[in-house]
């Protein structure tokens, strides 16, 4: 099904920072190094004490954040997704960049919206696992980090922004719909800037949830691969500046953004990908852009069966075969509410660099990628790429974006 | 640039509450009349099985959007939507963080994926078909406010209409020292552009607190604030002020175009 008519065309929005914290290391250097090289973050799961209840997997952990507390002033915000947030806002001159942009607007004009799937639910259940005759640990329960929001909370407090501030939590499409938001509220001149992003960490929730949905692979994920049978998990935080009217070097630009719902399953994708198509070609109708003006398309590309085999068929209907599309899942594992940021970052760094990442851990295609599917890491400059990020729930996410 | 004013027509109404299950019975209990009362919602888009099966939350949040769109005379599945929550479904988290501490392998699958924030957004387009974009978003007590934001910029976009609603339940056993909520509430707008006439809201970000919302309806309920504009929608004009932040809030003229 197909909406009545196309939206219109958008202004493009300028991206004046970005930054990413993965397994691969802190801050944009690490990525395009471990995208380069081949190297991958995943390794064997030793996360959390869970004794004999221990998964076999493979997971995507950003090392040292048990030893990196937050600054004093912060202590009551204390998780690993803050610390996470926190390291993430001080690579790449993020966190200067955010605060020039709340001196020169002023700090209500700049928004905050930021994406997670669980935000600091890890110490929820912490405070759960150390109760005492019915009670739960004050040190814990007074924490200011028991509910979604608390990481668009915590960035607000931390960059000093007073804007509209709001926590979007559409699962594994959370961070690249704050992009969509942003480009919204700034059009409609409800803020001149917008700091967005994403931070997911491990916790036990999601490894033992995707775990029951038989989900979880034993191996390091193979995306789009014949031989695939499930995702690895991953933790990353990343953020990007959007502003209206920069006043700094621009890094990029977003271009386009389409939505979508597939209104067919909470966990399952739409088996005609109908929702991922209408979210893309909504994307390239709000660019302005024809399929074959995107050069490189990083997709949602989990590794699990469905998502891949209905994605690839998807890409094989909408692009033609000139398109480099991969998965940096391999790399990451799946970041959940962060894998939105996380790879718009990788497609910003291939428009800067002109890296385009192959799907790595791969190497058997399954039989629906089409020639847009590429395994092997290529060079080249190129001037558009795409991103996609599907959740649960059927919610979709595509974003365009144009070197600077 | 400074402050903004947006505008917008509300061509939709939906509310439930236990102590006033329709935006009829709130208007009732505003003019002092006696209402009806209920204790579970049962929205007519679920199927009786699904209805049994599905968290109070998703049932208000359905119940409330359905009721909005029906007073706006709009189909569901034409409108793009965003669903407000402060912790989506407590009693879900309740039994992941119990289960967890005691069996995590025995994690049940369909309470997993129950427990994403837009499970109410995600359970909406699969029972209306509504293919348009669904967006679930969080933001404290700040929480109406920030979605209404965001529903005005979907009509600044171009959406001919938008729906949004915000909804919140009760935090059952440990949970109510770590985040607070009572009861179950559910309300609902169908939001159009201003152009097309009928009652009218302006929008505008101010410094300032807001004050506290009427309780007439699910007091202690973290979805509350949102109170402050029914109650003015329920008395037909006037101005409401919902919080928006640390020190800042969102005013909200009514009138009509």
């Amino acid at each position: 099904m197909q909406p009545a008519t196309s939206p219109p065309r958008i202004a493009p929005l300028a991206i004046t920072a970005h930054t990413a914290t993965t397994a691969l290391g802190a801050g944009l250097e690490a990525q395009r190094e471990a995208l380069a090289s081949g190297r991958s973050g995943l390794r064997r799961n030793d996360f959390g004490d869970y004794g004999e209840a221990a998964l076999a997997c493979w997971i995507g952990r950003v090392d040292g954040l048990e030893d990196g507390p937050l600054p004093a002033r912060f202590a009551a915000w204390e998780s690993r997704n803050h610390r996470l947030a926190w390291r993430a806002l001080q690579q790449d001159g993020f966190a200067d960049a955010a605060a020039a942009a709340v001196a020169r607007h002023g700090a209500t004009r700049v928004a905050v919206i930021v994406g997670t799937s669980t935000s600091s639910i890890g110490e929820t259940a912490t405070a759960y696992a150390r109760q005492h005759d019915g009670r739960l640990p004050e040190a814990l329960a007074r924490l200011k980090v028991h509910t979604p929001h608390a990481l668009g909370d915590f960035v607000a407090l931390a960059s000093g922004a007073r804007g509209p501030c709001l926590t979007v939590a559409t699962a594994c499409s959370s961070s690249a719909k704050v992009f969509a938001l942003a480009a919204r509220m700034l059009q409609a001149g409800i803020a001149d800037a917008a700091i967005v992003g994403g931070v997911d960490t491990l916790c036990g929730s999601v490894l033992y949830g995707f775990n029951a949905l038989q989900l979880v692979s034993t191996n390091p994920c193979r995306p789009f691969d014949a031989r695939r049978d499930g995702l690895s998990l991953g933790e990353a935080g990343g953020f990007a500046l959007l502003e209206r009217e920069p006043a700094t070097p621009v890094r990029g630009w977003l271009r386009g953004y389409g939505e979508s719902s597939d209104a067919h399953h909470m966990s399952a994708p739409h088996p005609q990908g109908l929702g991922a198509l209408r979210a893309m070609r909504e994307a390239l109708a709000r660019a302005g852009l024809e399929p074959q003006a995107i050069d490189y398309l990083n997709l949602h590309g989990t590794a699990t069966p469905a998502n891949d085999s209905v994605e690839a068929a998807a890409i094989a209907e909408l692009f033609p075969a000139t398109l480099h599309a991969s998965s940096t899942k391999g790399w990451t594992g799946h970041t959940l509410g962060a894998a939105g940021i996380v790879e718009s970052v990788f497609a910003l760094l291939a428009l800067e660099e002109g890296l385009l990442p192959g799907t790595l851990n791969s190497s058997e295609p399954d039989p629906a990628c089409g020639p847009q599917l590429r395994f092997e890491t290529a060079r080249r400059p190129i001037a558009l790429a795409m991103n996609n990020a599907f959740g649960f729930g059927g919610n979709n996410c595509s974003l365009v974006f144009a070197r600077a | 640039m400074n402050a903004t004013t947006l505008t917008a027509t509300i061509e939709g109404i939906g509310l439930w509450a236990p102590q006033a299950p329709s935006w009829a019975d709130y208007r009732a209990l505003v003019a002092g009349e006696p209402a009806a009362t209920a204790t579970r919602p049962a929205p007519a888009l679920l199927p009786p099985n699904e209805r049994r099966r599905a968290p109070d939350t998703v049932l208000v949040a359905l119940e409330a959007a359905q009721a909005a769109c029906i007073d706006a005379g709009r189909e569901p599945a034409s409108l793009p939507s965003v669903f407000v929550s402060t912790y989506g479904d407590l009693a879900i988290t309740e039994h992941l963080c119990q289960t967890l501490a005691s069996a995590p392998r025995e994690l049940s699958p369909t309470r997993f994926h129950n427990s994403v924030h837009n499970a109410a957004a995600g359970y909406w387009t699969i029972a209306s078909g509504a293919m348009e974009p669904a967006t679930a978003l969080s933001a404290g007590r700040a929480g109406f406010a920030m979605g209404l934001l965001e529903a005005v910029a979907q009509l600044d976009a171009g959406a001919p209409a938008a729906l949004l609603v915000g909804y919140d339940g009760a935090s059952p056993g440990l949970l109510r020292e770590l985040a607070f909520s009572e009861g179950l509430l559910g309300v609902a707008l169908v939001l159009a552009p201003a152009a097309t006439g009928g009652r009218t809201l302006a929008l505008s970000l101010e410094d300032g607190e807001a004050p506290a919302a009427p309780e007439r309806v699910a007091p202690g309920n973290a979805m509350a604030p949102a109170l402050a504009l029914f109650e003015a929608l329920a008395r037909g004009d006037g101005s409401a002020c919902l919080p928006a932040g640390e020190g800042r809030r969102l005013r909200l003229d009514l009138g009509h175009g």
